[in-house]
Order: C-alpha cells, then sequence, then structure tokens
C-alpha cells in the first residue's frame, strides 16, 4: 500500500491534535512510547493469537524486537518506568502510530500501520469514577472530531468473575470457566462437559493412579507419582515440577468422583451469556437471573449502575447504548468495563474506538502491586473515514 | 539450446534430494547438471525445452510462490507452513510417495496428566501461575502450530523458533514442549517425549505441484502434464 496523500496526512495530523487537545485539557500528559519495543515482554502478554499478527524482528544484535501492535502495553510500560513502585496515580495521553499484519492483506478499514490517538489512566482508585471518565473522553473526543452518528456498546468482564464466584462450584472447576471464557466455542464445551458429568478419559493406568490419591496428604500423593514414574522409566527432565503434574492428578481423581454440575447452574451461565439488550436494561436482566438463581452478585452488579449514573451525568445518552455480556470475550487482558464506539451501518459497523479496564497487565509487566488500570484508543483512520462517510 | 519453455525446481540437499534424483530416474527422465553455473542448473534428459534448478526444497516454496519457477518438488509441511493459503498460490499434481514425515505435537513423557490437545490449555494456566510465564513451543513450524493451537482453543503460549534439535529443548529448558516432523518416532522416543493422542497437525510427503504464478506457455502446460504423468507412473 502507497503511502497516504499530502491532504489526508494534514487531516489526520489536524485530527490528532484536536483529539490530543482534549485529552490534555482534560489532565492527560502526552507521551510517545519507544515504537521498536522487546519482543518478549510484548508477546508473553499478547499471546500467540496476536504474535502471528505483530511485525516480529531480530537486529543485528541478535535481540528480538517487535513493532508496537498496539500502545497500551508501550504506555503502561513507560508508566512503571517512571514509577517503578506504581505507587503514583497517572494519566497519559498519545498519538502514534501502530503496526499489524493484515492476514487477508492491508486495506483502508485494515491498514497495517495505522495511528492510535489515546489515553491511559493508572491507579485511580475509585474504578467506576475513571472508567466513567474515559468512556466520556473517548465520546467527547470523537464528536468534536465531527463524528454526529456512532453507537456504545458495553460489556463488563469483572461481572462474570463476580457470577463465577457466587455460584456453588469447586474452585477447580471455576478457573477453568475463567480461563476458558475467553473463546466461547471451548467455553461451551467445556460447560457441556461438566453438565453431562462425563469423565475425564486417558491412560488406564493413569486413572487408576489416579484414584489412589488422596488430597488430604499431598505429600503422600507427590511420592506415589514420583513412584510410578520410576517404574515407568518416565524421568523429570523438564521445568513442570512433580508437585505440578500430582496437582493436576488430583483435580482428575477429584472430576472422577464429583457429580456433575447442576443443570440450574449451567442454565444460569447460559442465561448470563445471553444477555444482549440496552444498557439499563440489561443490568436490571442481569439482577434479575441473579435473584432467580438465589444468588448476590453484589458489588459487581452496583459498580455497573453506578458506572452507568456516572457516564449519564457526564451527558452521555445511555438510550441507544447496548450491554452484552458477551462482549470482550477476544481481548484477553482486559479485566472490568470494556467498551466500544462503532460508526456506519449495522452490518458494516466500523470500530472507530476502543477502550477498557486491565487491571491485571501492570502487576505482569513487573509493578510490585495490582494497578487499577483503564483506557481507550481512537483509530483514527477509521475516524476520518467515518466522519467522512467512507467506510 | 533453444530457450527453456518450463522451469522445474529439484530438491539440492537435505532429506528430499536423492529419492528425487532415483524417482526422475525410474521415470526415464534424467537429470543432468549442465553450465558452468557450479552445477545448479541442469536439464532432463529426453525431454527437450525444460531448465532444472536445483534449490533447497525451502527455496523452492519461495520460487513457487513468487511464480519463478513453474513446478517443483518439495514437502507439504513446507508449503503448508509458508503459504497460509496454500492452494491459492499452488497446485498440488502428484503425491510422491516419498519424503513421508508427520509434524506433531510432542511433550516429555512423564507428564502423564496430559494426553490430549485440551489438556494442554488447563496445564499452560496452571505453568503461568506457578512459573509466571507462558508455556513455550519449540517448533520451526510457526503457521502450522499456530493455526493448529488455535483450532484446539489453546492461547496460553508462546512459541520460540527452533530450527535444529528441537527434540532436545523440552530435556534442556528451553522449552516445554516441540511441535516437530517424526518419521518413525524413534528420536522423539530417546528424547522421553510422547506424540498426543490428538497431536497429529499435518501427514505430509513429497509433492510435485505447480505454481499459478507462473507464466504458462500452452508448451509449459504440456511439458508439466507429461512430467506429472511419468513421475506419478514411477512413484
Amino acid at each position: 500500500m502507497a503511502a497516504e496523500s499530502a491532504r489526508k496526512f494534514e487531516a489526520l495530523e489536524a485530527q490528532a491534535a484536536s483529539l490530543l487537545d482534549g485529552f490534555r485539557q482534560a489532565g492527560y500528559e502526552q507521551v510517545a512510547p519507544s515504537i521498536i519495543q522487546p519482543a518478549d515482554i510484548f508477546l508473553d502478554q499478547i499471546g500467540e493469537a496476536l504474535r502471528g499478527r505483530t511485525y516480529v524482528f531480530t537486529d543485528l544484535a541478535g535481540e528480538e524486537l517487535c513493532l508496537r501492535p498496539d500502545l497500551t502495553v508501550p504506555v503502561s510500560r513507560l508508566y512503571l518506568e517512571r514509577h517503578p513502585r506504581a505507587e503514583i496515580e497517572a494519566r497519559y495521553c498519545y498519538n502514534g502510530p501502530a503496526f499489524r499484519f493484515q492476514p487477508l492483506g492491508p486495506s483502508p478499514t485494515h491498514p497495517r500501520e495505522f495511528r492510535q490517538a489515546g489515553i491511559e489512566c493508572f491507579g485511580a482508585v475509585d474504578r467506576d469514577n475513571a472508567d466513567a471518565e474515559i468512556v466520556r473522553l473517548a465520546v467527547e473526543g470523537v464528536r468534536e472530531a465531527g463524528l454526529k452518528e456512532f453507537r456504545l456498546r458495553f460489556g463488563d468482564i469483572a461481572l462474570f468473575y463476580a457470577l463465577i464466584e457466587t455460584l456453588a462450584l469447586p474452585e477447580r472447576w471455576r478457573l477453568k470457566l475463567r480461563n476458558y471464557f475467553w473463546r466461547p466455542p471451548e467455553f461451551h464445551a467445556l460447560l457441556g462437559r461438566l453438565a453431562k458429568g462425563e469423565r475425564p478419559d486417558g491412560d488406564g493406568a493413569v486413572a487408576a493412579l489416579a484414584a489412589t490419591l488422596g488430597t488430604e496428604d499431598p505429600v503422600r500423593a507427590e511420592e506415589l507419582v514420583a513412584d510410578y514414574l520410576e517404574t515407568k522409566g518416565l524421568p523429570l527432565s523438564g521445568n513442570r515440577t512433580l508437585g505440578e503434574i500430582t496437582e493436576r492428578l488430583l483435580d482428575y481423581a477429584a472430576d472422577l468422583r464429583a457429580d456433575p454440575l447442576p443443570k440450574d447452574v449451567a442454565t444460569v451461565i447460559d442465561h448470563y451469556l445471553a444477555v444482549d439488550a440496552p444498557s439499563r436494561e440489561a443490568a436490571d436482566r442481569i439482577a434479575m437471573i441473579g435473584q432467580g438463581a438465589g444468588i448476590d452478585l453484589g458489588p459487581a452488579l452496583s459498580a455497573l449502575a453506578r458506572r452507568f449514573d456516572l457516564i449519564e451525568q457526564a451527558g452521555i445518552d445511555l438510550g441507544p447504548a447496548r450491554f452484552a455480556t458477551e462482549f470482550g470475550r477476544n481481548l484477553e487482558y482486559y479485566s472490568g468495563l470494556v467498551f466500544q464506539i462503532e460508526a456506519g451501518p449495522d452490518d458494516v459497523a466500523s470500530t472507530v474506538a476502543g477502550g477498557g479496564r486491565y487491571d491485571g497487565l501492570l502487576r505482569s509487566l513487573g509493578a510490585p502491586v495490582q494497578v487499577p488500570a483503564v483506557g481507550s484508543a481512537i483509530h483514527t483512520e477509521r475516524l476520518l473515514a467515518a466522519i467522512r462517510g467512507l467506510s | 539450446m533453444q530457450a527453456p519453455k518450463l522451469s522445474i525446481g529439484v530438491p539440492a540437499k537435505g532429506r528430499l534430494k536423492d529419492t528425487a534424483a532415483s524417482l526422475f530416474e525410474q521415470a526415464g527422465l534424467s537429470l543432468r547438471k549442465s553450465g558452468h553455473e557450479r552445477g545448479y542448473r541442469g536439464v532432463v534428459q529426453g525431454l527437450d525445452g525444460v531448465e532444472v534448478v536445483f534449490l533447497s526444497a525451502a527455496e523452492i516454496v519461495h520460487q513457487l510462490k513468487a511464480g519463478h519457477i513453474h513446478v517443483g518438488i518439495t514437502g507439504e509441511d513446507l508449503i503448508r507452513e509458508t503459504l497460509p493459503d496454500a492452494e491459492r498460490s499452488v497446485e498440488f499434481l502428484a503425491p510422491l510417495g516419498f519424503g513421508r514425515a508427520d509434524v506433531v505435537v510432542a511433550v516429555p513423557d512423564y507428564w502423564i496428566d496430559v494426553g490430549r490437545m485440551a489438556d494442554l490449555e488447563d496445564v499452560a494456566v496452571q505453568f503461568s501461575r506457578a512459573h509466571g510465564r507462558r508455556l513455550r513451543v519449540a517448533t520451526k513450524y510457526l503457521n502450522l502450530t499456530r493455526r493448529f493451537f488455535a483450532n484446539h482453543g489453546v492461547a496460553g503460549y508462546r512459541i520460540v523458533e527452533s530450527v535444529g534439535a528441537t527434540e532436545g529443548t523440552p530435556a534442556a529448558g528451553t522449552a516445554e514442549l516441540i511441535v516437530d516432523i517424526t518419521t518413525t518416532g524413534t528420536t522423539l522416543k530417546a528424547n522421553h517425549l510422547k506424540v498426543l493422542e490428538d497431536g497429529l497437525i499435518l501427514k505430509s510427503q513429497a509433492h510435485l505441484v505447480a505454481a499459478r504464478a507462473a507464466a504458462w506457455t500452452q508448451d509449459a502446460a504440456d511439458l508439466k502434464r507429461v512430467i506429472r504423468d511419468r513421475l506419478r507412473e514411477a512413484s
């Protein structure tokens, strides 16, 4: 793809300048993190799916590097570089290029090189307030850039975690459900397996071994597993430990003895994941599902309501905004609110901005504590196209 | 000598080289090296108008994609790995019955709690909890691995590129599991690795393939059919 024309370049620059102006006025300091990032840190966070779309290369010194596929991780690293103890509240804004390989070839709506203008807010302890602030700034940004018609969509990962936490489930199943949440087809299959009470299968000898293990004495269980490995001539020779193998065999043994997942629990999860409605209505429906199941979604549900209140108080009409419990299931580092701003007709909607809360990310980038973090990025080429009525 | 009408890429080294040459022999199409270019070019005895280009099996895939050669002999594993949408760039003309190898997912055999792909995702979660990093898969098949793992819903891993002695990486501690080719399984066993029950990614063998992007004249198409039919009979 050839470079853009001078006119488009000027239009993008002017748009970015106006977006950054708004962000700076709201107290966000402008930063410019490195375009070239260490591949290692990045890929450990985003996983292989995005790696397949990241330009990774080795430089002449043999260091593995990448062109940043988005700016959230680079800005988070910049925050940690300035504040290694992560004890400071900080707000940053940026505008700059990001790069993604497009498997179907680059196109105007899916360029391999595009500019993101965005905001990130770290360390703000009033999470609902910070969430609402980010949504407000993103909405005001696209509006002031000239976008008249758009739709807001919300989701909330924390609400799903709260649901799983309150349901009567063994911890090992909770872990699985939380992890599989990001992959809807596998999640559905897992739920089906647990509900049918399908036994894990596998090597008969291993099943027999697992059946002899008791949870009450983990040391003894490890000894039994070690004996088994020795008899079979299977040396421990890699990074996974005997303890890890034993732990999974104990889970396996527990599954062999467990009753299947109660039908009504599976139904509650299914009903919850089917909620897709105008925001306020969605919140009511989730509350009703909780009441029907006799569970209290408590703080997570009131956080959702408070967040909606704050967004409305910021002058954003929630009427046409939708909330879907499934929304955000493909964005693995988010931990709470997720949102998108879409423009254009429904069938060919273009996502001009997106964002959400990612409280776990900074910790995994090396912060000594969990750091509240929320942000949003605007896809500036798409925004410009949407304003000009192109799709 | 007249200008060549069709060029064919033939493996010049590696495990496909010798068998490829003897297959041509059996098909009555002896390959002869020619010219002064240190033996990288050749002709087919008894078939005028064909230029033979001796290349590595991996390079043949690239030359086919670019359309610099009309046809070539190379492994299906390399084609599928290098060309994400293989059928769009090449046409598979004939499987040749040699160079057979399976691309498989293999884990240390002491992982008695792991038998299938579905187990891997659970192990990935446990591993990152215990070790603070992702499970590493050593392989040279980056694309095949990514696609296969995605189809099985396995996400919590990362790839470390490995171009040689991949089967030794789990014991050396530089990876936890591997994706590699195996013919008899002996090397895997010797390294205390086992293939997952549903861990077969691809059953590969050498193929004769045609490049869609090459300049196809009537003569080239005719020569392609002759070579295809003779190799089919001989294989």
